[in-house]
């Protein structure tokens, strides 16, 4: 694989299971908003590491600048305007990949090896496999993954699964002014995140809220929600999950079910032909016989 | 009797057999490159279909030669495809046609009502798997879609696909099961004697337009 030191948990559209026999630690980012000043250090040090330049565009009256995530901009700061108590307010969402336990792109993906699930729980595109179909993009809760126009791969945040293999935190949490952006275990970062609640919950946020949806398994990306009740203001789905109707277009059950009816309909075709030969024009003397 | 009955009929014209054929090969070529997308166990296919990138590329491309092929040639077949009352007769006896019993069917015309039912199966799903696959079609039309409405899209796509290839399936069979059927299409002609035993009302009215 890619980078030994992390280890593949699940690789999309593969007929093999990945070697299993050793276990790492599940990394997280954790995001705790209220900590965020919407600086955009994060931005910047994505583009800088991963050495991104989207295009420059114009301004639309939101400080959200660029307007969405894209195959340049894998992590975007939005500014969500809302009115809490009667007052216009930012609910910044630093958005990206969540890495989810349970990705619906991999599970999408038809081309093998092209997205990958490490044991560290990141989910990270390998882009030489990628055939640019997008059906990653549909099978994202959280509409992740961007096409590229260019090239017709798709690319998201990768975790800085490259600085993670040599001991490096992700680029955006080394930028980050604040410590809003977190990087550790899973099981750290979720210890974190309590103890910020309990603090969030001191300062009045009552229904303040830890945001690691069950939907999907959980994510590698955890955030410390203000407003932990209203996820949707913050731009995030409430459930996030991976859904009947890709389980029935995409899972492994729903393919082999496919295959089969292909096999039956051979199988009845020679079976057919080897019982009853072919259906030839009657002998001549024998054309009484109506059709 | 015989000096007649070898005599061979015209049954399918030139532009009605290069139709035919063109639409065999767009189809196999999107099924093949659709099964290599709908299953990993299949994906080798794309390695002789261009590979995995050029592959997909392509089979949104074909999907579109399907459509603009298969549309006209259905419009020139749909007058010998309507459903007659002796067709709903056919399919009551189906089982026993199929055993080879020679059932009393009545007439059939140029078309059996075996070949009917596939072709008002085909108008429909090749339209479905047209509609739902410009919904999937990247990078052009694709991103002015939901992801809901798009992972419904693939659903639907994979199930008429499937339909489609029992379809096909049961075309392709038919016309190695039925001797003389694919000689039929490739050549355009069918013996006098085939024409009776297959296609008797068929045959008479081959014969009256003979006579004028």
């Amino acid at each position: 694989m890619a980078l030994m030191s992390l280890d593949v948990l699940q690789q999309s559209a593969s007929t093999s299971t990945p070697p299993q026999a050793r276990t790492t630690l599940e990394v997280a980012k954790l995001i705790d908003i209220s900590r965020c000043i919407g600086c955009k250090a994060c931005q910047s040090a994505c583009m800088e590491w991963n050495d991104l330049r989207d295009e420059v565009g114009v301004t639309e009256g939101f400080y959200t600048n660029p307007p969405d995530l894209s195959d340049q901009s894998w992590t975007l700061m939005r500014f969500n305007e809302q009115v809490i108590y009667g007052r216009l307010q930012w609910l910044i969402l630093k958005d990206g990949c969540y890495h989810c336990e349970d990705p619906g792109c991999l599970k999408a993906c038809p081309a093998p090896g092209a997205i990958l699930q490490y044991a560290n729980g990141i989910v990270d595109f390998q882009q030489e496999h990628c055939i640019g179909c997008g059906y990653c993009t549909a099978g994202c809760p959280f509409n992740v993954p961007r096409l590229s126009g260019k090239d017709s791969k798709v690319y998201k945040c990768t975790l800085c699964s490259d600085r993670i293999a040599v001991g490096l935190e992700p680029a955006c949490v080394k930028a980050c002014p604040t410590g809003a952006i977190g990087f550790g275990s899973k099981e750290d970062m979720l210890f974190q995140a309590e103890h910020r609640l309990v603090d969030l919950v001191e300062r009045g946020f009552a229904k303040a809220a830890i945001y690691d949806p069950k939907g999907v398994g959980g994510t590698h990306v955890v955030l410390v929600l203000p407003h932990g009740d209203r996820p949707e203001a913050y731009g995030l789905p409430a459930n996030p999950r991976v859904g009947p109707v890709l389980q029935a277009w995409r899972s492994g059950l729903a393919r082999a079910a496919g295959v089969a009816t292909m096999f039956a309909v051979l199988a009845a075709g020679i079976l057919h032909y080897m019982r009853h030969g072919p259906l030839e024009v009657p002998p001549e003397g024998d054309q009484e016989v109506k059709p | 009797m015989s000096a007649t009955g070898s005599e061979l009929i015209p049954r399918h014209g030139n532009g009605a057999r290069v139709t035919h054929w063109a639409v065999a090969i767009v189809f196999t070529f999107l099924f093949l490159s659709g099964l290599a997308l709908f299953s990993p166990f299949f994906f080798w296919l794309s390695y002789v279909l261009g590979g995995g990138a050029l592959m997909r590329f392509l089979h949104p491309m074909a999907g579109a030669a399907l459509v603009a092929i298969f549309y006209p040639y259905a419009a020139l077949l749909v007058g010998d495809n309507r459903w007659l009352p002796n067709d709903s007769r056919w399919v009551a006896h189906m089982s026993a046609y199929m055993r080879k019993e020679h059932p009393d069917i009545g007439e059939t015309h140029k078309y059996n009502a075996g070949q009917k039912l596939m072709f008002w199966s085909m108008v429909p799903i090749i339209g479905t798997l047209a509609v739902t696959g410009v919904l999937l079609w990247q990078p052009w039309f694709a991103p002015h879609f939901s992801a809901g409405a798009r992972r419904a899209a693939g659903l639907i796509h994979s199930v008429c696909a499937f339909i489609m290839f029992v379809g096909i399936g049961i075309h392709v069979y038919a016309a190695i099961w039925t001797a003389g059927s694919i000689n039929a299409m490739i050549r355009g002609t069918v013996t006098r004697a085939w024409a009776r035993f297959h296609h008797p009302a068929w045959e008479r009215e081959v014969t009256r337009k003979e006579g004028r």
